[in-house]
């Protein structure tokens, strides 16, 4: 979790450089739902996101330099260039993309979980998206769909509370979203995402089930985002009392202070603290000195080759 | 050789690949049990079954985005839109997913998918079903997109497109489906290439370029103008992006004008870009301007005797050769 905040600290600090240019989303105060969502998956499952990815990208295994450099538009981005912050991808890693069409993903990821159905492969899909998307059209055919077909699919809409500026009461007749799974014959659940074990705890009922043949489940997690929709966003439209309240349940803090109630030592994880610094330091000197991203990648990626190489 | 429909080749090349390759499947609306809405699939669902000859419901962004994500991760999905109109509520998936991921992703993702199905005006189905899509489609770099005019044609590159890497757009002709001509007997596994044109008649008086629908009205008007002494040579680019100029370019060179005829509307699409190529790359060939013979630039009517007069007629191609030859 550490690894991601500080990535988005450091991230925003170069966007305000200009050394990162485009649309910037960060993920910080969300940060426990992607790390227990690494948690619970297997290296063989498959993952996508919306463009506010570069945390599920870490907590996946992403090294932060690559992901850094990506941001940075240089050749040893994840992407080499040609994404962003919006579009990181790590194949190896099934992490399947940062998308940034609201609700398009959605049935890309139903259809992953369709080729694990149709190979009978135990791979297990999960989709992350806000609760913006559950608006729009591609949310309601790609959960009819999975749930049609019984795919192994989790669909987890991260509630952050605004679609932009847009509060969730302005967008939604609904105050539960989860309540929607039914009419996609899914089971739904709904829980707080400020403490990552409860995260981890819930979020793993849903995948097992897809695992074993129980088809979708729909989850949706009420978390905050502490920074505006993206970096040109001041956030305007909450007050400053509701973000400090917000900020109380900040899952670092949370998960900071349940591990000193374990008997952990504050040394030692002012250790990570210090160590993980030196990472993401690390991670901008490395893509402020990498090499830009090439032409001749540019043109020679628009289509695939027709020989397999 | 033997004689078969463009229904039955398109219905031969999906079952070759099927039996060839395990990752191939066919999903859309009616595909399976209904034998398709045009029986293209007609006894594919018999013979391999609900697993791989997949009943949608009516979801078009829903299906083609399933398709999309089955192919990133190594399938061979055939979509099939019941007609090609209604692609458009599908068009995002199309568009921002399947014609980018590859280059978003530095070529680490690829997305071997064919989207199929009719394309163009059929009869008296008015505004909405009679669209002539390619040139949405051929706009984006990321896409094949191929509009095949004969039976061979049809099979032969439909089985290239499955097996091809890359998303491709595969424009049938809603009112080809009948139509009959020779294609190699059973057992010969012919591949033709995508992006190779065809020549369809051979002349030495104007080059006509056509695909689709209208290429059928080019033909039996070429045979009129014959008899009146013009010897149009006929050219099919059969795949739309990437487009094959080559035989274009050496026509023109031989016969120094060239008439374009398609169905689209005339506003850009690929019957502009083929005029743009060739007043470029035959300038100093040119006897006469290249012409274009196209549907009208108007929403398509119900009624019979105005949907004759939108699409290309075989008078409207008689004419613009003659003119081009300035030949009364």
């Amino acid at each position: 979790m550490m690894v991601i905040r500080r990535f988005e600290e450091e991230a925003a600090r170069n966007y305000a450089k200009g050394k990162i240019g485009g649309f910037l989303h960060l993920y910080i105060g969300q940060e426990a739902i992607a790390v227990a969502a690494a948690e619970v998956l297997e290296d063989r499952d498959y993952i996508f996101q919306t463009y506010r990815d570069h945390g599920i990208a870490l907590a996946r295994g992403m090294a932060a330099n690559v992901a850094m450099a990506e941001l940075f538009g240089k050749d040893t981005g994840c992407s080499r260039g040609f994404g962003g912050s919006m579009h990181l991808f790590d194949v190896e890693r099934g992490f399947l993309g940062g998308w940034a069409i609201v609700g398009g993903h959605l049935a890309l990821a139903a259809g992953t979980a369709f080729k694990s159905k149709y190979a009978g492969e135990d791979r297990v899909t999960i989709c992350f998206f806000g609760e913006g998307s559950t608006n729009i059209g591609g949310f309601h055919e790609a959960m009819s769909l999975a749930g049609l077909w019984k795919l192994p699919v989790v669909f987890v809409c991260e509630n952050n509370q605004y679609a932009m500026g847009t509060p969730l009461e302005r967008t939604s007749p609904l105050k539960d979203l989860s309540i929607k799974a039914k009419g996609y014959g899914m089971p739904g659940d709904r829980f707080e995402g400020h403490d990552v074990a409860v995260v981890q705890e819930r979020l793993a009922k849903a995948v097992d089930r897809a695992r074993s043949g129980g088809g979708p489940t729909f989850v949706e997690i009420q978390t905050y985002r502490f920074r505006g929709h993206s970096m040109s966003d001041p956030a305007k439209y909450r007050s400053r009392t509701e973000l400090e309240q917000r900020k109380q349940q900040d899952p670092i803090v949370v998960v900071r202070e349940k591990l000193m109630g374990l008997g952990i030592d504050e040394n030692s994880l002012d250790d990570i603290d210090i160590e993980v610094d030196e990472e993401i330091d690390a991670a901008v000197r490395f893509a402020d000195e990498s090499a830009p991203a090439l032409e001749d990648v540019m043109m020679s990626t628009v289509l695939a080759r027709e020989d397999g190489a | 050789m033997r004689e078969i429909r463009y229904r039955e080749a398109l219905r031969e090349a999906m079952f070759e690949e099927m039996e060839r390759d395990e990752s191939v499947f066919l999903m859309g609306e009616e595909v399976g049990h209904y034998q398709g809405a045009y029986k293209v699939s007609e006894g594919l669902l018999e013979k391999y079954g609900e697993r791989r000859v997949i009943d949608t419901p009516i979801a078009e962004a829903g299906f083609a985005g399933v398709g999309i994500g089955a192919a990133m991760v190594g399938l061979r999905p055939i979509i099939e839109f019941m007609t090609w109109n209604f692609s458009f509520v599908a068009f995002d998936q199309i568009i921002s997913n399947a014609a980018k991921v590859h280059q978003m992703s530095a070529g680490k993702i690829q997305v071997p998918i064919v989207f199929r199905g009719p394309n163009g005006a059929a009869k008296q189905v008015a505004s909405q079903h009679s669209h002539s899509v390619a040139p949405f489609y051929t706009h984006i770099p990321g896409l094949h997109v191929i509009q095949p005019s004969t039976p061979r044609d049809a099979k032969g590159l439909l089985k290239s497109a499955i097996r091809s890497n890359n998303p491709v757009i595969f424009l049938e002709g809603e009112t080809l489906y009948g139509v009959k001509g020779e294609v190699p007997d059973e057992g010969v596994d012919e591949l033709i290439p995508i992006g190779e044109s065809r020549l369809a008649r051979a002349g030495a008086d104007c080059t006509i370029v056509t695909w689709g629908r209208p290429y059928y009205t080019v033909l039996a008007a070429a045979e009129k103008l014959a008899a009146e002494g013009i010897e149009c040579e006929v050219i099919d680019p059969r795949t739309l992006r990437p487009l094959d100029t080559e035989l274009m370019v050496q026509s023109v060179k031989k016969t120094n004008r060239c008439v374009v005829v398609h169905e689209h509307w005339p506003y850009g699409g690929p019957g502009a870009e083929i005029v743009d190529r060739l007043q470029r790359e035959a300038f100093d060939h040119l006897d006469a301007p290249l012409e274009r013979v196209t549907g009208l630039d108007v929403s398509m009517p119900y009624a019979s005797n105005l949907e004759d007069k939108v699409l290309p007629t075989e008078e409207r191609v008689i004419d613009a050769v003659k003119r081009v030859s300035y030949a009364k």
